[in-house]
């Protein structure tokens, strides 16, 4: 085995074992086992970032590592499970288990004294294994498995103070929204098996490639397959779980409603990139630019902390979906990264400020800069990056998905909403951001009693923060994130450049290589990319596609943005195809340029408004709510959508599933007990026809028998005199009938 | 002179026989029943002694006319006891009361 | 079906099956004042065929199709009836299911103190009905056990049941005996219609029926193969049971003591399905493709129709008693789809659901032992009080919902993945029924384990040892076979190949 793959395979289980250990001894340990979760996932970080190291030396995003094993096999079906590590892999690794670990630390304080301490630190454990799982899985099927298994976690860690009936209700709220995404995720993934035969992503990718799932199909099945990231990462109509889901603590929200679980749904969209047709990439790219600014509105009015900060998470998922839509994988994937960072801070700190007021409303803290002032200084750093303020982490991995959307917008003018709308969400965001701090950290404390109790927390809090500020700050310099990720282009079969696989190696320009050798491991770096390699854009059934790109347009986006490492160029492509390539190069440039400045003014002016708004309060936002009170309702009851589903999804299931059950009950064990009830019917005129016809014959007949019987009775004395009398009676008969007749 | 012959014999038997039988049938006390009985076997031994002398040679039929005497002799022991347990159980003799087996 | 042989002889089936009934005969020697003697002696007797089951386990050859473990002998000559046990990848799931469900049920079955004696003997009785359902490879011994089993349930249920016990068993015994007559009549047809391959007589023997070679001209109708497949298929849909047939099943259900609600949801149930792949399909294959459509969408009906009458639930046993009529239906789609995946996932699900199935009725059962009641709106926030317990129930209810990682995934997916490829349509409606069952099994989690105690239950006590013993062991192996299901799929799918192999496309 790859000594690669069995780190990976040590920081997957390690998770595990420490769910195992504390959910069974927990109780039993020192310190009620907290160290065993955080020793666990020190040792998982650590081992991220040699796998991260590896990978960072290798500079090259095509490298891929895979190893698989049987877990079921019939007859012609078999079912794999693998490991798959590539750099967005690699990245995703230490994403996870940083955070992780540093919720880990954070939690050791903040949750200090809970009756379940150690069943928390179990669960989490239990959450960072599935989600590691997802990240590292090589196969739909076990994507799909370590999905079901994150949302149980999920569902363990909403409900964690499950005594709250909110908290009850979230944790099911979630579950079942999330299924429903689940249903369609499950679906796309039968129908890509069905076609394709293999669950195995590159297979996949070969197959989808040479056309054995095409036209709408494939559209279908794509959009099927996005329906399981709606779920999870949050994305309208399926978003309503995620502002309920704050029901858990804190530190849990930061790990998996804000850094890692919900950005799954964008890691698969990323991962499955080459399975989306154009429309099915277009729908994604709608949904998530709606979802980035229908729910950055909602944040505007939320006054609960971390409902806000839960809005903006949606938002911010909203802007990694629509990167990826409208083709921007390497921006989505690096969103994902940077927002990690500083959403995770974000919650930290918002928890830290809980920890010492005692509350989630926004209306009763203020003030706070003077008694947390480790959580205010890291806080706003998170709040800079997330507002996109240059140089912190946000603005690079934000200027990039506006560049592509603007990108799309430049080669398809029709589809121009996308990015007006993430525009307008990034302004929002910077706004409704700052409006978070001012409102919490800065002017006069608003309630002078939880003021006076608010401390800054141990080392344990602060600690968290401080590392994720410094991320937050810096993790977008030096464009080292091309090193990891490149966007992947259509995907070619070569028969001729690896011999050993039955479905041979896949090159596009970012070189998918790979072969199907089951339980093989494969270690392939880029290989030039043959030159028919675009012509493959048709077998996916796109005329009007902008989304595979191709190398010199790749080496062109990744050049001008932060990624100085353009992947290695591909092979020669025909004349045709090099103008078209040189073409979208130079869209792509001015977009992004155009973009820059853009959201830099959108930020601004965000910043700007919220100041004027909460801070030198020249603008007042109870006149702003009084001009608008139908916006601001619509806005505070979060555009109905809780009532409607209320109404059509939990009013109507009810009356539904009620109907069936009275159908069942009345109907059909009516059919089954009727049948009995006219089967009795029956019997019983059969039986009165027995009883008084066929019972009379044979009782009739008895009862002569009996009357006779009883008559001959009679003859019957007992009485030897009579028996005797009898006889000689007999006896005289007889010997008159012997003189009369026989001797006459 | 008329002789006493075989005639004369029988048709004391005969007399002997029914007036027994009579006894037995139309009787209720146990005890009187008995000497019906013994009236109808001396009604036999008579017969067996008349045939003897008038109808063949020898003696068989005076010894079985002593059997009977001595048959009777035992069967009037054996009744007469069993008539008095009776007597003794239901305090009658009467046998039209001893009908317990009927009931 | 020709290629089913014999391949391995052994009276262990034979001492599996008999040993209960020996059990139930000490018991009923025993006087009747000594309960613990009845306890032990019945729990010492299912082990005997639960050990032996662990060895059918270990020594079971996956590689063959072929009949293993088999003792054939004369019964009846005059009828060419024969004593003739064995088990295949089919059956052999099966035994171990029953002999394992049995043994814990005794456990569960320990708090019973109405006529302990007359109880004991009738569950040892109906161990050795099931199995010897389960392992008869003769027709007529097949039938006989099938009607042996019916009646201990009968008195189970009718005896020591719950307050409307004897409609409930009435009702019971009824159905299943309206679907032993159509099964009693095809029997009979397929006697005198099948020619014994060695003597040229009638037979009963099921090898020979599965072979066509050996049925007569007229059995070879399709007219007539279609009518007995119906009258088999009716008889054996009434215990699956399979809509509109499955009234019965919530009533004899709810009415039944916890064992034997295990039994029958755990047991019973699967001798429908089992019936089917033991008799209707390989017997008549060409009327069981004739009927694959409408048994898909019968199958998808039992998922949607059970998991959303299973919401409407207000009592707890019903509401397990309704999902076991959707899970049924994901075996009924697997059947119907005639491809490896779907066969293994409707096998793989008959056992799991049998697990799953059991550990949920286990779990109400302890509950109900405490409150005397199963209201789910009149409990709420029992994690708090019995978070032992609690974990227990949620983790038989996450498998019932199809978790992965638990069994119940394993087969529920292989079923979707075999479907799919066949009927898309029906398959996507059955897929409805992952979120309908996430729903009701949601709800019923927050409302008894969630939110705040209700006071009325501040003193209850925690699961006890015996309790956690009956329901334990199926609790890992839920979870074994979740993260590992190939223990079990290896044993089953040589067999489901080789059949599919002969149902003509």
């Amino acid at each position: 085995m790859d000594p690669i793959i069995s780190t990976a395979l040590v920081i997957l289980l390690l998770p595990l074992l420490s769910f195992v250990v504390l959910f069974f001894f927990g109780e039993r340990l020192p310190r009620r086992g907290d160290w065993v979760g955080v020793g666990a996932l020190g040792v998982c970080l650590l081992l991220a970032l040699v796998i991260f190291g590896h990978f960072w030396g290798r500079h090259d995003p095509t490298y891929r590592i895979e190893q698989g094993w049987t877990w079921l096999s019939i007859d012609r079906l078999h079912i794999d499970a693998g490991i798959l590590i590539d750099g967005m892999t690699a990245v995703m690794l230490v994403v996870v288990t940083l955070v992780s670990f540093l919720v880990h630390v954070f939690s050791t304080s903040y949750m200090h004294g809970d009756r379940r301490y150690s069943r928390y630190f179990a669960f989490l454990g239990w959450f960072t294994f599935s989600m590691l799982g997802i990240v590292l899985s090589n196969s739909l099927f076990f994507l799909y498995v370590f999905w079901e298994l994150v949302g149980l976690a999920s569902y363990l860690l909403i409900g964690f103070w499950f005594h709250k009936p909110s908290a009850a209700a979230a944790n099911k709220k979630a579950f079942l929204t999330n299924r429903v995404g689940d249903f369609g995720f499950w679906l796309g993934i039968l129908f890509f098996f069905t076609a394709v035969g293999s669950f195995r992503y590159l297979d996949l990718f070969t197959g989808v490639a040479s056309g054995m799932l095409a036209g709408k199909t494939l559209t279908i099945a794509g959009v099927l397959l996005f329906m399981g990231c709606v779920g999870k990462s949050a994305q309208v109509p399926l978003h309503v779980w995620l502002p309920d889901a704050m029901e858990g603590p804190t530190p849990v929200s930061a790990l998996i409603h804000a850094a890692t679980m919900v950005a799954a749904g964008v890691y698969m969209t990323a991962r499955l990139f080459p399975l989306f047709s154009p429309t099915a990439l277009l729908v994604i790219a709608y949904v998530g630019a709606i979802t980035a600014f229908f729910a950055a509105t909602i944040a505007l009015v939320a006054t609960d902390i971390k409902k806000g900060l839960a809005y903006s998470t949606i938002s911010q998922l909203g802007y990694m979906v629509m990167a990826v839509g409208v083709g921007g994988v390497v921006s989505g994937m690096f969103h994902l990264t940077t927002h990690a960072a500083f959403k995770a801070l974000l919650f930290l700190g918002s928890g830290s400020v809980i920890h010492a007021v005692h509350t989630q409303e926004m209306p009763e803290m203020g003030g706070l800069r003077r008694k947390l002032p480790i959580t205010f200084i890291t806080f706003t750093l998170g709040t800079l990056a997330i507002a996109g303020v240059p140089p912190f982490a946000g603005f690079f991995s934000k200027d990039a998905i506006l560049g592509d959307a603007l990108a799309f917008a430049m080669e398809k003018p029709q589809h121009f909403l996308p990015f007006v709308l993430a525009l307008l969400a990034a302004a929002l965001t910077a706004f409704y951001m700052f409006r978070m701090v001012y409102l919490t950290f800065a002017g006069k404390p608003r309630d002078q009693h939880k003021y006076e109790h608010a401390h800054e927390g141990s080392w344990a809090i602060t600690g968290p923060l401080i590392v994720l500020a410094m991320l937050s700050v810096c993790a977008g310099w030096g464009g080292w994130f091309g090193r990891f990720v490149a966007k992947p282009g259509p995907v070619v079969i070569d028969h001729a450049a690896h011999s050993m696989g039955a479905m041979g190696g896949m090159h596009g320009m970012s070189g998918m290589g790979g072969t199907s050798g089951m339980g093989g491991m494969h270690e392939m770096p880029a290989s030039p990319s043959p030159a028919p390699a675009l012509a493959t854009d048709a077998t996916s059934g796109a005329p009007t596609s902008a989304a595979p790109a191709t190398g010199s347009e790749h080496a062109g986006h990744e050049g001008h943005t932060m990624m100085g490492e353009a992947a290695p160029a591909a092979g020669a492509a025909t004349a045709d195809a090099a103008e078209h390539a040189a073409h979208a190069a130079h869209i792509r440039h001015t977009a992004h340029r155009r973009a820059m400045l853009l959201s830099l003014l959108v930020a601004g002016t965000g910043i700007l408004l919220s100041t004027l708004t909460y801070l030198r309060r020249s603008i007042s936002s109870a006149g702003a709510q009084a001009a608008l009170p139908r916006v601001y309702q619509l806005l505070n009851r979060k555009y109905y959508f809780d009532e409607f589903y209320g109404v059509v999804v939990g009013r109507g299931l009810f009356l539904w599933n009620a109907a069936l059950a009275a159908f069942d009950k009345h109907v059909i064990d009516g059919l089954v007990n009727g049948a009995g009830y006219a089967t009795r019917g029956i019997s019983w005129l059969f039986g009165m026809y027995d009883r008084y016809f066929v019972d009379g014959l044979v009782n009739g007949t008895g009862e002569l028998i009996r009357q006779f019987g009883s008559l001959a009775r009679q003859a019957q004395t007992g009485r030897i005199q009579t028996y005797f009398l009898g006889v000689i009676s007999g006896l005289v008969l007889l010997i008159i009938l012997y003189k009369a007749v026989l001797m006459p | 002179m008329l002789e006493i012959g075989l005639r004369h014999y029988l048709t004391l038997a005969a007399l002997l026989l029914s007036a027994g039988v009579f006894t037995v049938i139309s009787r209720r006390n146990a005890v009187v029943i008995l000497m019906g009985v013994e009236l109808i076997l001396n009604a036999a031994a008579l017969s067996f002694v008349a045939f003897s002398r008038y109808v063949t040679t020898g003696i068989v039929g005076q010894l079985v006319a002593v059997f009977v005497v001595v048959v009777a002799a035992a069967e009037a022991a054996v009744a007469l006891a069993i008539v008095l347990a009776i007597f003794r159980n239901f305090q009658t003799v009467h046998v039209n009361q001893v009908d317990r087996l009927r009931k | 079906m020709p290629g089913l042989e014999i391949v391995s002889r052994s009276s262990l089936l034979t001492w599996m099956a008999f040993v209960p009934l020996i059990g139930a005969a000490a018991i009923i020697a025993l006087p009747r004042a000594s309960r613990g003697a009845h306890r032990w002696v019945a729990l010492t007797t299912a082990a005997v065929p639960l050990l032996l089951a662990i060895q059918l386990f270990l020594t079971f050859d996956r590689a063959t199709p072929g009949i293993q473990f088999s003792t054939q002998a004369e019964w009846i000559k005059s009828f060419n009836i024969q004593y003739f046990v064995g088990v295949d990848g089919i059956s052999v799931t099966m035994v171990l299911l029953t002999a394992l469900l049995s043994f814990l049920c005794i456990i569960a079955s320990w708090g019973i103190e109405k006529a302990t004696k007359g109880y004991f003997a009738l569950f040892l009785l109906l161990e050795t009905g099931m199995l010897g359902v389960f392992i008869s490879l003769d027709f007529f011994l097949f039938y006989v056990f099938w009607e042996v089993m019916l009646l201990p349930m009968y008195f189970l249920i009718g005896i020591w049941g719950g307050p409307r016990r004897e409609y409930a068993a009435i009702k019971f015994f009824l159905y299943t005996l309206f679907g032993s007559v159509l099964m009693l009549l095809a029997l009979i047809a397929l006697y005198f219609n099948v020619k014994d391959p060695v003597t040229g007589g009638h037979t009963f023997n099921m090898l020979a029926m599965m072979n066509q070679a050996n049925h007569s001209a007229w059995l070879l109708n399709s007219g007539v193969r279609h009518i007995l497949f119906l009258g088999l298929f009716v008889g054996f849909a009434i215990k699956v049971p399979i809509f509109p047939f499955h009234t019965w099943l919530p009533d004899a259900h709810v009415e039944a003591p916890t064992a034997v609600s295990v039994i029958l949801a755990g047991v019973l149930l699967k001798m429908g399905t089992y019936g089917i792949f033991r008799v209707c399909y390989p017997m008549l294959p060409d009327a069981a493709r004739w009927f694959s459509v409408p048994l898909a969408i019968l199958g998808a009906i039992n998922i949607v129709y059970g998991a959303c009458v299973a919401m409407a639930q207000t009592d707890m046993k019903k509401l397990v008693a309704y999902s076991s009529v959707s899970h049924m239906g994901y075996v009924c789609l697997g059947m119907a789809v005639f491809n490896e995946a779907g066969f293994t996932g409707a096998m793989m699900q008959m056992f799991n659901h049998g697990c799953i199935t059991a550990m949920l009725f286990l779990m109400v059962g302890v509950i109900y032992d405490r409150t005397h009641h199963r209201e789910i709106s009149g409990f709420g926030g029992l994690m708090m009080k019995m978070p032992r317990y609690s974990s227990l129930f949620s983790l038989a209810l996450f498998a019932a919902l199809g978790l992965p990682g638990l069994s119940g995934f394993v087969g529920e997916a292989l079923v979707f993945v075999g479907a799919f490829r066949v009927y898309q349509t029906v398959t996507i409606i059955s897929g409805l029924g992952i979120i309908i069952g996430a729903a009701y099994v949601l709800w019923m989690l927050q409302r008894v384990f969630l939110g705040p105690l209700n006071p009325k239950y501040e003193k209850l006590p925690d699961i006890s040892l015996r309790e956690m013993l009956s329901a334990v062991p199926i609790a890992v192996i839920v979870v074994l076979l979740g993260v590992y299901p190939p223990p079990i799929i290896d044993m089953i799918k040589v067999s489901l190949v080789n059949l599919l192999r002969h149902i003509p496309a």
